[in-house]
């Protein structure tokens, strides 16, 4: 134990080596990979739980990198609490999403390209949460990112598969420049990235700086956790293995937003400014998200709509200053969501489809699949005793002592969380069979093992309460009933609403009343927020360049310096004039030559 | 000392070797040219564990050549990049004897450039860079090969003549020839006139916006290691040069053109990410890219801290290496396909998946991936530049983004989707295409994990001059 909480960089070396060994040598063989993976995932883990249980072990190391004017660039690792409740996290889920994917990819082609980057993936997270410094942090930040680019277009021939993985790397791009001016910023302004040290000489900062700084790290996080308008790419991060939506989409990468807000804590907390504008795109994306998750017929596009929800009230909660709450949403988030992004892969790998619309009774032919899934949603939905309870009650109390109409939203949010959840469980698990294929048959072991152990901690990870808040080093805070009840309230009557509608008619949304179907088709396609960032800044930005390449580059500047070269050679046919064999002529030029050679040399010579 | 003759004249001899042998036996040249690049190399490998790479160069006297940490990176990647233009240019059918031997020529030309302790030294290896140049594109080049040709050759040469006069006028002003001289710079008058000067030849070479519309002719109608070397080194010798020369010279007129350079660079990085953007050819895309890249250069030139320069530096062997990548599977894949039209290609990570993959690592480096290359010394620019220049460095996050922006377009277009009928069967890359590629994409990685096997070795040298010039 004590080797592991003195050496936590083994959650990074260990699944690097590992992905570097699968990569190798696991080209072929499914088990050599899946088993290199997990041995890459299980010691993620094993640190985690080695710095949980072992606060006194834990060492931080910084090692110069890189020198600048103002001092050196830093790169360490530094395993406080926080840390070590990602790393368990990380290992939880991506242990269980390995074992998971060695029935899931069975019959994929190339698992060591998969393996391993699934291993680079965990270490790239093992590297952002250990991060000592913003420099660390920021090169697990962009490699979390490549490797999510990297997994969504796994299966790269397909072109909505290849644009998917683009997209979501170009948006989180933009919102990473916000992130590093915010390095330029605080690198300016405190002279030191290293965490620690930055969070040291916030207090010193002017207001504004602060100000800045956060909002700039914010848009960075806002990029990472897919929150309004940043949220765009996850949805068609959706093309990706399933698996993998699990791991990086739902649990751990794009948790990583959030993970910034808390590790920069004392900088957040020195500008309610940011606060206040990270509780507003909070609440905005909590509930726009969950009314678009409504109207979505793709199990994975609910699942997907239903993450940027929830992540928005944990930023919601951030903006409430609640930062404990938030984390403590974010693990048991991790716990359900992850699970139910493996049943719906569950679901996927035995029916064929992911069209919510053609599934249906699915409860009779996979009753562990839908048996752990009904976990997964009440949890999600919030429904005592289990994890989500705890952590949205968390939540909604803090925002609702900050703002009441932030807390209002949180709750409609929940409402239509239960909502989501139970008309996505409605149209695939009951009713009757709708699809084509007929021999729909639970899944192997191998994938409902891990199903089981996830649900497992989405049932009972609420009572992590207290522990997140040890680690954290705060209180925690007592359940407040009122609240409680209302938010209780609020899922149930959405869970009722959505059982009850889609139970009664799977094909409801067909023959929906005119006024609710306008709002149901704009919802459907996210408000055409896609469409819009298509036609004004895709387009304009392709069109700019094209232009500006035959106008600027073509026609301006290279046609000066071409037009200089045809002048020169026309000056060269004028001068070849000149030799017409007139000595007189000759004559005069030596003449002027001569002197302006002496009148060169004479100025030259001062 | 002798060593570093040994140097410059060992491609020399393998340049007239290559070319006498070829004529006695047919093969030969790519031979002798394979086993020079490589004693060249190892003779680089000695030189740098023996020279004293901390001090500025030539600090002991008037000698013609020396090595230092600043010299040394740029020597080293010369010889690195040396082999692999061999092994890129393997199959070379047309007048192999004069072709490689041109190449040597070339690659001793521009080790001297780097080895010289000597402005004049300097000023005569630079210019006999322009020659096997000039034939190796108006030759070996592709279609608008003339064109190009000339006007590589009359652009940078009309740089380098002002450049020459800019070097007599220091000369007449005070100036020492040894560049490692204590005191090196000109009298205050007449800073301006010799920076501007230099300048001139510095910043088409590099290139500097809007001096670079050479470039993207020359890097499309180079043949393959024509453009490695283009990218990987000659834009180099600008940045070099300044550094080297026009800093120590005119440090008085460098400081007050940096807001100006900062401005050009910045420009630089977002004009060239824009142009790359709009491109239809692959290697007409890269070599915007370049141009994109070569601005965080000028960026860091124009800040002028010792930080700063160190990450010109860092920037400027990290392009070399990535920059040579891309131009080398570009090449791969021309001689495979005789089309580098974006539109024509497409699903060549299913055709050919070394060579897709190899392509993605390189776009990836190129986009400044942190844990490749590019991301260090770029973030050093970065953050360099917003200590000097506050919020101008919000077009350089623009450019930063447009840069993910093309290279994953480049990506999309090419390797993923579904295949091309029309490319299938497509032969991989062979075994001496997957070593150059290994030895490029290792010092990626290296230099990305440990950027300290450049800057410990530059820094000491960049803060002796900046110390020396009295900043």
């Amino acid at each position: 134990m004590g080797v592991l909480t003195a050496n936590a960089y083994l959650a990074v070396l260990v699944p690097l080596l590992a992905s570097a060994a699968v990569g190798v040598f696991g080209r072929r063989s499914m088990q050599l990979s899946c088993w290199g993976a997990l041995a890459g995932s299980v010691s993620v883990l094993a640190v985690g739980v080695a710095c949980v249980l072992e606060p006194a072990g834990r060492r931080s190391v910084s090692l110069g990198w890189l020198a600048s004017s103002s001092g050196e660039l830093t790169i360490g690792w530094h395993a406080d609490g926080l840390a070590a409740i990602m790393l368990v996290v990380v290992g939880v889920v991506a242990s269980a999403v390995v074992v998971f994917s060695l029935g899931y990819m069975r019959r994929d082609p190339d698992p060591g390209r998969y393996f391993a980057l699934i291993a680079l993936f965990t270490a790239s997270m093992s590297a952002l949460v250990l991060a000592d410094s913003l420099v660390t942090l920021f090169v697990g930040w962009e490699l979390v990112g490549a490797c999510s680019y990297l997994l969504i277009g796994f299966w790269y021939d397909k072109p909505s598969a290849a644009d998917a993985a683009r997209k979501a790397f170009i948006v989180t791009r933009v919102g990473d420049a916000g992130f590093m001016l915010g390095l330029a910023v605080l690198w300016g302004a405190t002279g030191t990235l290293a965490i620690p040290e930055v969070l040291g000489r916030v207090a010193a900062l002017p207001a504004s700086t602060a100000t800045v700084a956060a909002l700039l790290l914010f848009a960075g996080a806002a990029g990472k956790s897919a929150q309004f308008p940043l949220h765009v790419w996850l949805p068609d991060a959706m093309e990706g293995p399933t698996p993998v939506s699990a791991l990086i989409h739902a649990a751990t990468m794009v948790a990583a937003g959030v993970f910034l807000v808390a590790r920069m804590w004392p900088l957040f907390a020195a500008s309610p400014a940011a606060l206040q504008v990270v509780l507003v795109i909070g609440c905005v994306t909590a509930l726009g998200a969950a009314t678009i998750a409504v109207t979505q017929t793709d199990i994975k596009k609910v699942l997907a709509y239903s993450t940027i929800s929830q992540l928005g009230f944990m930023f919601a909660a951030l903006g409430s200053g609640a930062w404990v709450a938030a984390v403590f949403h974010l693990v048991t988030h991790a716990a359900f969501k992850s699970l139910l992004f493996l049943a719906s892969g569950s679901v996927i790998h035995g029916s064929g489809t992911q069209d919510l619309r053609d599934m249906g009774g699915l409860w009779r032919k996979m009753p562990l699949t839908a048996g752990t899934w009904m976990v997964g949603v009440l949890a999600l939905a919030g429904i005592p005793p289990l994890a989500g309870f705890f952590s949205k009650d968390a939540v909604i109390g803090a925002v609702m002592q900050r703002s009441v109409p932030a807390g209002a939203a949180l709750v409609a949010a929940s409402l239509l969380t239960g909502l989501y959840a139970f008309r996505a469980t409605q149209l695939a698990f009951f009713g009757r069979w709708r699809g084509d294929v007929q021999d729909v048959a639970e899944s192997p072991a191998v994938m409902t093992a891990p199903l089981l152990a996830l649900a497992v901690a989405a049932a009972a990870s609420g009572a992590a309460a207290g522990p997140v808040s040890r680690l954290l080093g705060a209180e925690a805070e007592p359940l407040s009933i009122p609240i409680a009840v209302m938010s209780v309230v609020a899922a149930l009557i959405g869970c009722l609403i959505g059982s009850g509608v889609w139970g009664r008619d799977a094909g409801v949304e067909n023959a929906l009343p005119r006024w609710l179907e306008r709002w149901w088709m704009a919802a459907r396609s996210g408000y055409g927020i896609d469409d819009l960032y298509r036609r004004v800044v895709v387009r304009p930005v392709i069109g700019v360049a094209a232009i500006s390449y035959v106008l600027v580059e073509r026609v301006i500047i290279d046609g000066i310096v071409e037009g200089i070269g045809r002048a020169t050679r026309r000056l060269g046919h004028g001068a070849a004039e000149l030799q017409n064999g007139d000595p007189q002529r000759y004559a005069a030029w030596i003449a002027v030559g001569a002197i302006a050679a002496v009148a060169v040399t004479v100025w030259l010579g001062r | 000392m002798t060593i570093l003759l040994v140097l410059v004249a060992v491609p020399l001899a393998g340049a007239v070797v290559a070319w006498v042998g070829e004529r006695m036996h047919e093969g030969s040249a790519r031979w002798v040219a394979l086993a020079t690049t490589t004693v060249q190399g190892a003779l680089t490998v000695m030189a740098m564990s023996t020279a004293t790479v901390a001090g500025p160069a030539g600090s002991g006297g008037n000698g013609l050549v020396a090595l230092d940490g600043l010299s040394g990176p740029l020597v080293s990647l010369t010889a690195l990049l040396g082999i692999v233009c061999v092994l890129a240019s393997w199959s070379t059918r047309r007048g192999p004897g004069a072709y490689f031997g041109l190449l040597l020529w070339l690659q001793a030309a521009v080790t001297a450039v780097f080895l010289a302790a000597n402005i004049l030294a300097l000023y005569v290896a630079w210019e006999a860079v322009l020659i096997p140049m000039w034939f190796l594109i108006g030759v070996w080049g592709h279609e608008g090969r003339r064109h190009a040709a000339m006007k590589f050759f009359v652009y940078t040469f009309a740089g380098s003549a002002l450049m020459l006069v800019g070097i007599l006028v220091a000369l007449r002003n005070g100036a020492s020839a040894s560049l490692g001289a204590s005191a090196f710079a000109v009298a205050s008058t007449a800073q301006p006139a010799v920076f501007w000067l230099l300048l001139a030849g510095l910043a088409v070479k590099i290139p500097v916006w809007p001096l670079h519309t050479w470039l993207p002719d020359a890097h499309v109608e180079a043949p393959t290691a024509g453009s490695i070397m283009l990218a990987g080194i000659l834009l180099k010798m600008g940045g070099y040069g300044f550094i080297r020369v026009a800093l120590p010279l005119a440090p008085e007129a460098a400081t007050a053109a940096g807001p100006l350079l900062a401005t050009l660079g910045v420009i630089g990085i977002v004009y060239g990410a824009v142009m790359a953007l709009a491109q239809t050819d692959l290697k007409r895309l890269i070599a915007y890219s370049s141009v994109s890249h070569m601005g965080f250069v000028v960026l860091a030139l124009a800040v002028g801290t010792p930080a700063a320069l160190t990450a010109a530096v860092l920037v400027m062997v990290a392009h070399g290496v990535t920059s040579a990548l891309l131009f080398l599977l570009a090449g791969a894949l021309y001689d495979r396909t005789r089309t580098l039209e974006v539109a024509r290609l497409g699903g060549l990570q299913r055709t050919i998946p070394a060579w897709g993959t190899a392509f993605l690592f390189g776009c990836l480096a190129s986009l400044g991936l942190p844990g490749l290359a590019g991301f260090p010394g770029e973030l050093l620019t970065f953050l360099e530049g917003f200590e000097a220049y506050g919020w101008w460095m919000v077009a350089v996050a623009v450019g930063v983004v447009l840069a993910g922006v093309y290279n994953l377009r480049a990506v999309r277009r090419v390797a993923h989707g579904p295949e091309v009928p029309a490319w299938k069967g497509l032969a991989d890359l062979d075994w001496r295409e997957r070593l150059a590629v290994g030895l490029l994409a290792l010092p990626i990685v290296a230099l990305g994990v440990w950027p300290s096997l450049v800057t410990s070795a530059a820094s000491p040298v960049v803060a002796a001059l900046v110390a020396r010039m009295g900043r």
